[in-house]
């Protein structure tokens, strides 16, 4: 495909996970207009830091009157799992020069690696893959500062956007990009059992339920995987 | 604490952590390493989606038959199985759970 096919497939594949992370940008608008952020603050979060859940948890450690230390300690934390899609995406992203991977990496969020995962993941050697990914960050960070500006300026006027769960497109997206992929006892296992671990460490502050759970399926398919000497072929991300 | 230096320390940690590997392009993996990372994806979504099906609210179980988000998470995931098509997940994902939340009353209309 041609860069511009790659970026605006991209960003029509991502559409039901813009859908899904508006109500949150939203909300986030709202909630830090009403703890007296400014809209140049509030907009200027979304815009540097771009990770909706330590965007979150920030302002309801600074309500609390958390101190620098644990607010930085904290996105360290909740931002964690970033690293892992960092780690999974960098062979594909190694051949670029760093004008590329610098702003590929500051857009890297949970959809965006969703989607593009499985773009990387499928067997055609096209040679503008990075432009997918290119199309599929660029999608989510705009809708994020527009969901945000929003909550900033209407917040207090937007009826109850949260009860209409408009969050179920994530679940529905992620549930169609994992489910295909499970082709294998390891890849399945792994699957199964990060979701009982994130159920049972859900009481776990900061992600790190998610963080445990990840590194739980990671390990209980590598196991598996070893003890069967099953050959996964390399492509299949 | 000011607001911004708060804004900027975040930023400045959050992209640390995204770039953390990108920032080696010649550094190539062993294959423990990439045999590994073959499971990130199906685990941390997988973690990511079943919460969300049994626990909507993000803290209270939810293991009832007006929990929308659970029986259109198992059509989902019935859907995907059998068609392997993402966009067929989303759409009939989708056109269930609204049409569970408007038959129990759960929409804001």
């Amino acid at each position: 495909m041609s860069r511009s096919r790659e970026f605006f497939q991209a960003m029509r594949d991502m559409l039901p996970l813009l859908v899904g992370a508006m109500p949150f940008g939203i909300i986030y608008g709202t909630l830090a207009a009403s703890a007296g952020w400014s809209a140049a603050q509030a907009m200027g979060m979304s815009l540097l830091v771009f990770a909706g859940s330590a965007q979150f948890i920030a302002l309801s450690l600074l309500s609390g009157g958390a101190g620098m230390a644990v607010l930085l300690l904290t996105t360290l934390v909740v931002n964690l799992r970033h690293a892992l899609y960092s780690a999974t995406l960098q062979p594909f992203v190694r051949h670029l020069p760093a004008r590329w991977r610098l702003p590929l990496a500051f857009w890297l969020t949970d959809e965006a690696f969703a989607v593009v995962q499985q773009r990387y993941a499928e067997p055609d050697s096209a040679a503008y893959k990075h432009w997918y990914f290119f199309g599929a960050a660029l999608a989510m960070y705009l809708n994020w500062q527009l969901c945000t500006l929003i909550g900033v300026l209407f917040g207090q006027t937007v009826p109850n956007l949260a009860a209409w769960g408009l969050d179920f497109a994530m679940l529905a997206t992620f549930i169609g990009v994992v489910v295909p992929m499970l082709r294998n006892w390891p890849q399945v296992a792994a699957a199964l059992l990060a979701g009982a671990v994130a159920l049972v460490c859900h009481g776990l502050p900061y992600k790190l339920g998610l963080l445990a759970a990840a590194v739980s399926g990671i390990a209980i398919g590598l196991y598996l995987e070893r003890r069967q000497g099953l050959q996964v072929v390399e492509e299949v991300v | 604490m000011s607001i911004w230096s708060l804004i900027i320390g975040m930023a400045l940690i959050t992209f640390a952590i995204r770039y953390s590997l990108f920032a080696f392009p010649h550094l190539g993996f062993p294959l423990i390493v990439r045999q590994g990372l073959h499971y990130v994806p199906g685990a941390v979504l997988a973690a990511i989606v079943l919460p969300g099906m049994f626990m909507p609210d993000g803290q209270h179980w939810q293991l009832s038959l007006d929990n929308a988000y659970l029986l259109a998470g198992v059509a989902c995931i019935l859907i995907a199985a059998l068609t392997r098509h993402l966009l067929a997940t989303i759409g009939g994902g989708l056109l269930m759970f609204f049409l569970l939340r408007w038959a129990l009353g759960q929409l804001p209309i």
